[in-house]
């Protein structure tokens, strides 16, 4: 069943209970070179493979880019 | 002079020139001016990874965090929660517990909003975080961080990206003589002397990134800037004459023809 996460500010469109590490997978995403909160808490590197995305997460996907 | 080593959070460092990864032309020209300033310790920015960029490549790609030590700050951040946020975010990317605390009061001027920025750094030192503060050149907002517990306080010589140097020499002499945790000048530097100023007051290490970024040859300012540094914490060492009013010869005063 497919449910709506609001993923870097956008809607986006996964199955309930999708792993995080499989949407990482899925956008192609280093693990080693981002960071993941998810409804304001930060998820621990080793959570990645089981921790689950519902209906209504937020879901900050970050990474490092030039500055000062 | 070999043994002047610079140590900051706990590790030792030979360069005192910290520098940012912003504003350069591409992540190569980023890549070639740290390594042209000689710079051990970098700044970077947190930011949304953006999803439909198929082929991006990370800065970490150019800036590996085995060679440099990698230091995220909290810019753009206007509030403490969300500062504190981001450095959580950070330390989760996995490259240290070392922070840039920057918590802006002003959008035009960049200026620090002090009273949030030493609550923030209250919170995150609390949470193990090794907290490097931008802060006003104000001295008792730099002891109230150093107080609490900060790995060191970077007050600004002037706004962010100004370039106008040192403004004001006199309270970050005062910073200088009051300080319980190295002082590092950040924000504000336009050009080499501005540097070396910094350093011959006795400063610790200096950031700085549009004055390289920004300048119309950023590999030749890279070099620049790291022979600045390196002069400035020279001659400061090396103990400068006195200020006189009046002249002193420097040659003898005898064996003159007449």
């Amino acid at each position: 069943m497919n449910v709506t996460i609001q993923l870097n500010g956008e809607p986006y469109s996964i199955e309930d209970g999708l792993r995080l590490e499989v949407l990482l997978e899925r956008l192609a995403l280093r693990p080693a070179r981002v960071a993941v909160e998810i409804n304001q808490e930060v998820i621990p590197k080793v959570d990645y493979p089981r921790t689950v995305l519902h209906h209504g997460d937020r879901v900050e996907i970050i990474n490092f880019v030039g500055g000062g | 002079m070999e043994d002047d080593r610079f140590e900051l959070a706990g590790k030792v460092f030979r360069s005192r020139l910290i520098v940012g990864t912003g504003k350069y032309r591409d992540f190569a020209e980023t890549r070639t001016a740290i390594e042209a300033s000689g710079a051990e310790i970098v700044t970077v920015s947190v930011r949304r990874v953006n999803i439909t960029d198929r082929n991006r490549e990370n800065l970490l790609d150019y800036i590996d965090p085995r060679r440099y030590t990698i230091l995220p700050n909290t810019a753009g951040c206007y509030t403490g929660e969300e500062a504190i946020r981001t450095c959580r975010l950070a330390r989760e990317a996995g490259v240290g517990d070392l922070v840039k605390l920057e918590v802006i009061g002003d959008q035009k001027t960049l200026f620090p909003d002090v009273a949030a920025t030493i609550e923030a750094a209250r919170v995150l030192v609390k949470e193990g975080f090794k907290v490097l503060p931008y802060i006003t050149d104000d001295p008792v907002a730099c002891l109230k961080l150093a107080e609490l517990g900060c790995a060191a306080v970077m007050p600004l010589a002037a706004p962010i990206g100004s370039g106008l140097g040192i403004r004001n020499p006199y309270n970050l002499r005062i910073i200088m003589e009051q300080a319980k945790v190295p002082v590092i000048v950040d924000a504000g530097v336009g050009t080499a002397s501005d540097a070396a100023e910094a350093m011959e007051m006795g400063c610790d290490g200096v950031l700085m990134n549009t004055a390289i970024a920004g300048a119309k040859d950023p590999i030749a300012m890279a070099r620049a800037m790291k022979l600045a540094v390196e002069a400035g914490r020279l001659a400061y060492l090396a103990g400068r004459i006195e200020r006189k009013l009046y002249g002193t010869a420097s040659s003898p005063l005898t064996g003159l023809i007449e």
